[in-house]
């Protein structure tokens, strides 16, 4: 790597210049966090001053591990993520691959395509609403023609199919761009070398162009894991409020309920910190693999 | 082992360009028959089309005594060398040798004999365990000679293989290719636009112009008998020096003068051939200026302005050259050294 050094005359310029963005991160970064640390530790007082906070240490984590409440939410939040990752991903190598091989037309597809990346989550899950709304959904209308009673307020796999969907949806352009730029990175020459050592279409993707999107592949990987942990609240408090009986309710919504709805500050701020921890490892991962540029 | 059989082959792309138009070509089993010409006249088209990666628009093509035109790439029983290698870089070496033959079904054994035996012949053998990225030019150029070779194909197809290497390494495979292909005795199609690459390795070559056969003949078939204008300028280095028959007989001197055939009106003189002696038997003798000295070694050129042409002829002698700048000189061509041709048709008379 090469450093670019510039020199400033003025000795407060280059503190001038850095303080704007210094000053949004403390105030809406670190200060937060660092409340939040320090409330995760704190028993809250009551309302009127009576009792005072009292420092309780790692009681409210091991409070946390100890409610099946939260342990639930955990295992929503595994199933919710990795289903999101999946469906978005696989669907936007599998559009990827079909706009990569067109000829003409690839651009307009290319722009539809992304289209969904505009709206805002908290639209989309609206959007998603109404399709799957039980009552004037369009989507519970034809499944029941085929014999499928859709209800996602009472059945808890249909309400984690719906945030799934829901979340996945907005993904899949973000992930068709990437693995877009990834296939037409690949040299036309290789696939052609492999149909010559008699690989089949199949044969082809599975052995050169699914390893050579390795890269794109696991960077996606992360982003959308990530996006499925923390970015897809309003996705769910637009769908299902983490209902029905908390089978959607995945770690970020939690925090909000416990912290601003059932008011129990300490315990959602152990959620942060422990939401907080789970940023910090993908972050390093990400880094580290972006760094040795996995794979070839 | 296999003839290729090319019987008035077209090539439309689909904008409409109209890369090869009526080739017809037999060629013989083990022969190595090199396609030459100026880029974009449609050789990588070709090569592609015996190849089965683009499509033939018209015309029958022939490997063995299969007609392949509708077959794919994988069943023609052809191996390709690509001008960028084309190597699997996340594969070792081993790998990227073994995926046609595991691709085929090969029992491993016979891919570990195979694979070893041509990574010996072609010494990559220590590099067996690298990636691609891990190897210099040459060695990655080997790699895809090794990956056509352990195929055993009908045929090789190389498709300017040696342009991405420099100069000394471009010498040194050019020999290694060859040998190796009169070894294995295997039919090659080979594809190049360099004029000496083409003399130096063909059995037969191919002159190609704007998507059709100039000539097809031995090196020294093309080289001493150019069939036209634009072979003569293109097979040879330096050029052939072309000059008008009326400024020959307005301005040339010698007994060869009333011998230059009938017809010709573009009378062609290889830089070789033009003598600061006067030579035995029938000959002509011009004269001009000494425009440029060009020493180059082992030899030299003398560019010479002749009186009222703007473009300078083209003197090879070898050593330095006895003559000044600025000075008049007078050289000379025997008559068999000429090669007469007609300007408007650009065809060499008979
Ligand atoms: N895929 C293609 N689509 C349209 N035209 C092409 C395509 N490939 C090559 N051509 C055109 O066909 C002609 C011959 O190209 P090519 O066979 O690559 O020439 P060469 O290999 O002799 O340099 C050129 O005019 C080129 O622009
Ligand atoms: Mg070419």
């Amino acid at each position: 790597m090469q450093t670019k050094r510039s020199t400033f005359r003025n000795g407060w310029l280059p503190y001038a210049l850095l303080a704007p963005q210094i000053i949004i991160t403390l105030i809406f970064f670190v200060w937060p966090a660092s409340q939040a640390l320090m409330q995760s530790v704190y028993r809250q007082g009551d309302a009127f001053g009576v009792r005072p906070p009292t420092f309780v240490g790692l009681r409210n984590f091991a409070m946390l591990f100890d409610d099946s409440l939260y342990l639930n939410s955990l295992k929503v939040t595994l199933y919710f993520s990795v289903g999101t990752t999946v469906l978005s991903m696989g669907l936007a190598l599998l559009f990827a691959v079909m706009v990569n091989r067109m000829i003409r037309s690839k651009d307009t597809y290319t722009t539809f395509l992304v289209w969904p990346y505009a709206i805002a989550p908290a639209i989309a899950g609206v959007l998603w609403w109404f399709i799957f709304n039980p009552n004037i959904g369009i989507l519970p209308y034809v499944l029941n023609g085929i014999g499928y009673d859709w209800n996602h307020r009472s059945s808890s796999s249909d309400a984690m199919i719906l945030v799934i969907v829901a979340a996945a949806w907005k993904q899949i352009s973000y992930n068709f761009l990437f693995f877009l730029a990834g296939l037409q990175s690949i040299p036309q020459s290789l696939l052609e070398a492999a149909a010559i050592d008699g690989a089949s279409r199949m044969k082809r993707f599975w052995t050169i162009v699914f390893p050579l999107l390795s890269p794109v592949t696991f960077f996606l990987l992360v982003v959308n894991i990530v996006y499925a942990m923390f970015d897809t609240f309003g996705v769910i408090h637009a769908t299902t409020e983490g209902g029905p009986s908390q089978a959607t309710n995945i770690l970020v919504y939690k925090v909000f309920r416990d912290g601003f709805v059932n008011l129990n500050m300490g315990s959602s701020a152990a959620q942060s910190v422990i939401l907080m921890g789970i940023v910090i490892i993908l972050t390093v991962i990400q880094f580290r693999y972006i760094e040795r540029r996995v794979n070839y | 082992m296999a003839t290729i059989v090319m019987d008035d082959l077209h090539k439309v792309y689909a904008g409409g360009v109209k890369a090869v138009t009526g080739i017809s070509l037999d060629i013989a089993d083990g022969e190595m028959i090199v396609l030459v010409g100026p880029s974009g006249c449609g050789k990588s088209t070709l090569l592609r089309m015996v190849a089965g990666l683009e499509t033939i628009s018209d015309g029958t093509l022939k490997i063995g005594d299969r007609v392949v035109n509708n077959l794919e790439p994988a069943e023609r029983d052809i191996a390709m060398v690509f001008q960028n290698y084309a190597l699997y870089p996340h594969m070792t070496v081993f790998n990227n040798l073994a995926y046609g033959l595991r691709n085929r079904k090969f029992p491993k054994a016979e891919i570990d004999r195979r694979v070893r035996e041509a990574a010996e012949m072609l010494e990559i053998a220590q590099f067996l365990d690298r990636k691609p990225r891990n190897l210099s030019g040459g060695q990655r150029q080997r790699v895809a000679m090794g990956r056509a070779l352990v195929r055993e194909p009908a045929a090789f197809l190389f498709d300017e293989p040696l342009s991405n290497l420099d100069a000394k390494l471009r010498v040194q495979m050019r020999v290694e290719i060859r040998q190796l292909q009169k070894r294995l005795k295997t039919t090659s199609l080979y594809v190049t636009h360099d004029q000496l690459e083409a003399l130096t390795m063909a059995d037969r070559l191919v002159v190609l112009n704007g998507g059709k056969i100039e000539q097809v003949g031995t090196p020294m078939d093309v080289f001493s008998k150019p069939a036209s204008v634009f072979v003569a300028g293109f097979i040879g280095s330096p050029a052939m020096n072309m000059i008008d028959a009326a400024y020959l007989h307005d301005k040339g001197e010698g007994n060869a003068l009333p011998a230059l055939p009938q017809g010709a009106d573009l009378i062609g003189v290889r830089p070789d051939d033009l003598l600061l002696t006067a030579p035995q038997g029938p000959h002509l003798r011009l004269s001009g200026t000494v425009a440029l000295l060009e020493p180059a070694g082992a030899e030299s050129h003398i560019y010479v302005m002749l009186e009222g042409n703007s473009q300078p002829i083209t003197i090879r002698v070898q050593g330095l050259p006895t003559v000044l700048e600025g000075a008049q000189v007078d050289f000379y061509a025997a008559l068999d050294a000429l090669h007469p041709f007609v300007r408007e048709t650009g065809l060499r008379v008979a």
